[in-house]
C-alpha cells in the first residue's frame, strides 16, 4: 500500500491546492470539486422533491380534498418526477463519476475538464426556471414528468419553460457523458485494460453511451411539443395526418434507456461494495460487464412496454412483451453474481453493506414486479394503478436511491478523511429501509385493488392502506434529515480515515491518501493485479 | 502555466462555462418569456445570443492559442477526437426523433387514418370517413388548405450535389494540409464553403417558394410539419458547419494547422460529412420517395 500512496507528491507542477473564496466552485475544473457540487446538488434536490412527496402523502393521508386542490396535486407529483429523475438521481450518479473514476482509472482529472464544469453549471439554470414555474399564472407543469400531449400544451406560462428547462438538463447530461466517455477510452493508467476496470467505471461508460444516445431524442421530442403549440406543426394532432401517440413512442424511446440511466451506475456502485464486505472477488466479473452491455442494448427495444394499453396492433404488443421479458435474464445474472459474491464470504456489515444487501433484496422486488407489468394481459389490469406507483419507486428508492446513499457512506471516509458515525449510519438505514417498505410495500396492494395513480382523492375502500403507506412516507423522509446531519458531521470532521478504509476494499482509489490530493495521479500509476477490478 | 512538459494538460479554473450557462439561460427565458407574449421576451433573447457568442469567442479563442503553444500532447489531441465523435453522434439521435416522427406518420398514422389496420377501425368511420391516406397530406383536417408536395428533382437534387461535392472539396483541403500545402488548404476551404452558403441561400430560395407559391407551410399539417422541421433543423446545421469552416480557414490564412496538427479542422469537416449524410436521407425520405 505504501509504494502506492501519493503519487501526486512527486509532481511539483501539479502540487497546489484549491484558489481560496467562494468563486473557486464556481470556476473550478477540478473534478474532485466538479464531483461534490454535484451530489450537494443532488441532495438539495433531494430534498425539494422530497417535499413535494411529502405533500402528496399528505393529501393521501386519508379520503377527501384537505391541503391540495387538483390542480396543484398534479404539479406536485409532475414535479417531484422531474425533479427526483433530473435534478436528484441523474446528478447524485455523475457527482460520483467525477469523484471516482478519475481515482479509479488512474486518471489526473476529467478529460475535458472546462466542458465538465459547465456540465455541472448548466443544471442550477435548469432547476430555477423549472423551479421558477410554480410561481407563474396557470402554476407548474401539471401533465404528468412524461409531458403526453395534448394534456400537457394546456400548461399555461409553464409550457415554454418546461421545454426549455428539459432542453438545459438534456445539453447537461450529453456533455457530462461525451465526458465520461473520453475519460475511460483515454485517460486510463497503463496497466488499465478495459476489462480490468472496476465494474462501477465499466456502468458508466454503459450509461454514459446511454445518455448520449437518449438525451437527444427527449430533446427533439419536446423540440416537437414546442412547435406544436408556438408554431402550428401537426405532429401530435391527428386532424392533421400526426398523432399524440406518436408523442408517447418518440418519449420512451428515451424514457426506457433513461430507466437503465438510473440504474446501471447503481449496479456499478453495489458491485464495488458487496465484493469489500465480502471480503472475495466479484463473482462473474465478465458477465457483469456483458450482462450490463445486453440491459443497455435491450433498452431500447423495449419502449412500448410502457404504453400497452394504448392501442397498438397485436405484433407490437406480443413484440415489447418478449423483449422486456427478456430484460429479466441479464438482470438475473446480476443478483446471483451478487449473491455468489456474498456465498461463504467473510462478510462483515457496516453501514454501506446493509444499504448494498438492501438494494438488492428490494430491487429484486422491484424487478419482479416489472415481469408481472411486462406481461400485455396483466397490464391491462394494472397500468395506470398504484401498482406502477409501487414498482417503479422500488427499483428508483430502494434501488437507484439506496445504491447512492451505499455509495455515499462507502466513499466518504475516501472523500473527507473523516468516518461517519457507525450508530448513526445503522439508525439512518434500519430507520429508512423499514419505513420504505411501508411507505411503498401497501401501494402494491392499493393497485391490484385498482387505485388509479394520479388522483388526489379516492374511494373509501383504499383508505387504510393510503394510511399506512403515508406514516411510512413521513417516517421516511424525516429519516433522511438524520442522512444529511451525518454527511455535513463527517466532513466536519470525525475520527481519521485510514488510506485504505475498508478491509476488503480493492482499487486505485484506496491507494491514494484520505482524503485524497487536489490532484492526483498527475504521474499515471502501474496497475498491479491485486489493484485491478473488485 | 498549467501545463507539465510531457504531461496531460489541465486547465486551472476557466470563466466560460458560467458565462456560458448564463447566456443559455437569458436565452431562452427572453425566448419563453417572447412566447407567453411579454413585451421584454426579445430583447433578453437578443442579450442571451451575444452572451453565448461571445462566450464561444473567448472559449475557443483560448483553446485555439493553447493548441498553437503546443500546450497539447497527443492524449489531449486524442480526447478532443473521441468527444467531436460522440458530439456528432449526439446529434445523429437528435435527428433521429425527427425521421422518427417522419417514419411514424408515413407508416402507421397516416395509413390508420384513412381506415387501414385495428388502429383505424373507429377513427375513420366515425371521425373521418371520407379521408383517404396518401403521402404527403396535411390530415383529414385539412390543415393549412390545399398545397403542392417539394419535387425531389428541382432544386433538392442540385443541393444534393452541391453538397456532396463540397464534401469532396473539404476532402483535397484535408490533402493540402497534410503536405503542407496551405495555398491549396486555404484555397480548397474557401470553395466548401462556398458551397456550403450556396447551399443555404438555395435552401431559403426553397422555402420562399413554398411559402409563396405552393402554399406549403410549416402549419400544413404533418407533412409541412416533418418537411420544414427536418429541413430546417439540417439547415441549420449546415450554417453552422458553413461557419465552423469559415472560422477554419480564417485560420488557415492565419497561418493556423500543420500536417501534424489539425484537428480544429478536421472536427470541422468530421461535422461536415455528418451534414452531408443527414442530408441524404431528408433527399431520400423527405424529398423523393
Amino acid at each position: 500500500m505504501s509504494t502506492a500512496t501519493t503519487h501526486d507528491e512527486h509532481h511539483e507542477h501539479h502540487d497546489h491546492g484549491p484558489e481560496p473564496g467562494l468563486l473557486r466552485w464556481v470556476f473550478t475544473t477540478n473534478h474532485k470539486d466538479i464531483g461534490t457540487l454535484y451530489l450537494l446538488f443532488a441532495l438539495l434536490m433531494f430534498f425539494v422533491g422530497g417535499a413535494l412527496a411529502m405533500g402528496i402523502r399528505l393529501e393521501l393521508f386519508q379520503p377527501g380534498l384537505q391541503f391540495l386542490d387538483p390542480h396543484r396535486f398534479n404539479q406536485f407529483t409532475t414535479m417531484h418526477a422531474l425533479i427526483m429523475i433530473f435534478g436528484a438521481v441523474m446528478p447524485a450518479f455523475v457527482g460520483f463519476a467525477n469523484w471516482q473514476i478519475p481515482i479509479m482509472i488512474g486518471a489526473p482529472d476529467m478529460a475535458l475538464p472546462r466542458l465538465n464544469n459547465w456540465s455541472f453549471w448548466i443544471l442550477p439554470f435548469a432547476f430555477t426556471l423549472l423551479i421558477a414555474t410554480f410561481f407563474m399564472p396557470g402554476g407548474a407543469p401539471a401533465g404528468g414528468w412524461t409531458m403526453y400531449p395534448p394534456l400537457v400544451l394546456q400548461g399555461g406560462a409553464n409550457v415554454p419553460f418546461l421545454i426549455f428547462a428539459v432542453h438545459l438538463m438534456g445539453i447537461s447530461s450529453v456533455l457530462g457523458a461525451i465526458n465520461i466517455i473520453v475519460t475511460i477510452f483515454n485517460m486510463r493508467a497503463p496497466g488499465m485494460s478495459l476489462l480490468k476496470m472496476p465494474l462501477f467505471v465499466w456502468t458508466w461508460l454503459i450509461t454514459a453511451y446511454l445518455l448520449v444516445a437518449a438525451m437527444p431524442v427527449l430533446a427533439g421530442a419536446v423540440t416537437m411539443l414546442l412547435t406544436d403549440k408556438f408554431f402550428g406543426t401537426a405532429f401530435f394532432n391527428a386532424a392533421g395526418g400526426g398523432d399524440p401517440v406518436m408523442f408517447q413512442h418518440v418519449f420512451w424511446f428515451f424514457g426506457h434507456p433513461e430507466v437503465y440511466i438510473m440504474i446501471l451506475p447503481a449496479f456499478g456502485i453495489i458491485s464495488q461494495i458487496i465484493p469489500t464486505f465480502c471480503r472475495k472477488p466479484l463473482f462473474g466479473y465478465e458477465s457483469m460487464v456483458y450482462a450490463t452491455a445486453s440491459i443497455a442494448f435491450l433498452s431500447f427495444v423495449v419502449w412500448a412496454h410502457h404504453m400497452f394499453t394504448v392501442g397498438m396492433p397485436l405484433s407490437g404488443e406480443l413484440f415489447f412483451m418478449y423483449t422486456t421479458l427478456l430484460i429479466a435474464v441479464p438482470t438475473g445474472v446480476k443478483v446471483f453474481n451478487w449473491v455468489s459474491t456474498m456465498w461463504r464470504g467473510s462478510m462483515s456489515f457496516e453501514t454501506p453493506m446493509l444499504w448494498a444487501i438492501s438494494f438488492v433484496v428490494l430491487f429484486t422486488i422491484g424487478g419482479f414486479s416489472g415481469l408481472m407489468l411486462a406481461i400485455v394481459p396483466a397490464d391491462f389490469q394494472y397500468h395506470d394503478t398504484y401498482f406502477v406507483v409501487a414498482h417503479f419507486h422500488y427499483v428508483l428508492v430502494t434501488g437507484a436511491v439506496f445504491a447512492i446513499i451505499a455509495g455515499a457512506y462507502y466513499w466518504l471516509p475516501k472523500w473527507t478523511g473523516h468516518m461517519y458515525n457507525e450508530t448513526l449510519g445503522k439508525w439512518h438505514f434500519w430507520l429508512s429501509a423499514i419505513s420504505v417498505n411501508v411507505l411503498f410495500f401497501p401501494q402494491h396492494f392499493l393497485g391490484l385493488a385498482g387505485m388509479p395513480r394520479r388522483i388526489p382523492d379516492y374511494a373509501i375502500q383504499f383508505a387504510d392502506w393510503n394510511w399506512v403507506s403515508s406514516v411510512g412516507g413521513f417516517v421516511f423522509g424525516i429519516s433522511q434529515l438524520l442522512f444529511v446531519y451525518i454527511v455535513f458531521s463527517t466532513i466536519r470532521g470525525g475520527e481519521k480515515a485510514t488510506n485504505r478504509v475498508w478491509e476488503g476494499a480493492h482499487g486505485l482509489e484506496w491507494s491514494l491518501s484520505s482524503p485524497p490530493g487536489y490532484h492526483t495521479f498527475a504521474t499515471p500509476p502501474q496497475v498491479s493485479d491485486a489493484e485491478a477490478h473488485s | 502555466m498549467a501545463a507539465t512538459h510531457d504531461g496531460y494538460y489541465l486547465p486551472h479554473g476557466t470563466k466560460w462555462p458560467i458565462m456560458g450557462s448564463i447566456g443559455l439561460s437569458l436565452l431562452l427565458t427572453g425566448f419563453a418569456l417572447k412566447l407567453n407574449g411579454s413585451a421584454v421576451g426579445s430583447t433578453t433573447m437578443i442579450i442571451g445570443v451575444l452572451v453565448v457568442a461571445a462566450m464561444m469567442f473567448l472559449w475557443f479563442g483560448e483553446v485555439i492559442s493553447e493548441s498553437e503553444s503546443g500546450s497539447y500532447n497527443k492524449q489531449v489531441d486524442h480526447s478532443f477526437r473521441w468527444a467531436m465523435g460522440w458530439f456528432i453522434f449526439s446529434e445523429v439521435m437528435f435527428f433521429a426523433a425527427f425521421f422518427g416522427a417522419l417514419f411514424y406518420a408515413r407508416v402507421y398514422s397516416v395509413p390508420w387514418l384513412g381506415g387501414e389496420g385495428a388502429g383505424g377501425i373507429s377513427t375513420n368511420p366515425v371521425l373521418w370517413p371520407n379521408f383517404e391516406a396518401v403521402w404527403p397530406t396535411n390530415g383529414p383536417g385539412d390543415i393549412g388548405g390545399a398545397f403542392e408536395a417539394m419535387p425531389a428533382w428541382g432544386i433538392p437534387a442540385l443541393n444534393t450535389i452541391i453538397l456532396l461535392s463540397s464534401g469532396v472539396t473539404v476532402t483535397f483541403a484535408h490533402w493540402a494540409i497534410l503536405r503542407n500545402r496551405r495555398p491549396q488548404f486555404v484555397l480548397w476551404l474557401l470553395a466548401t464553403v462556398g458551397l456550403g452558403f450556396l447551399f443555404v441561400g438555395l435552401q431559403a430560395y426553397e422555402y420562399i417558394h413554398a411559402y409563396s407559391e405552393m402554399n406549403l407551410r410549416l402549419t400544413t399539417g404533418v407533412y409541412g410539419s416533418t418537411f420544414y422541421m427536418l429541413t430546417g433543423f439540417h439547415g441549420a446545421h449546415v450554417t453552422i458547419g458553413a461557419i465552423m469552416l469559415s472560422v477554419m480557414t480564417w485560420r488557415a490564412m492565419k497561418g493556423h494547422f500543420s500536417a501534424e496538427n489539425h484537428f480544429g479542422f478536421e472536427a470541422a469537416a468530421w461535422y461536415w460529412h455528418f451534414v452531408d449524410v443527414v442530408w441524404l436521407g431528408l433527399f431520400i425520405f423527405v424529398y423523393w420517395l
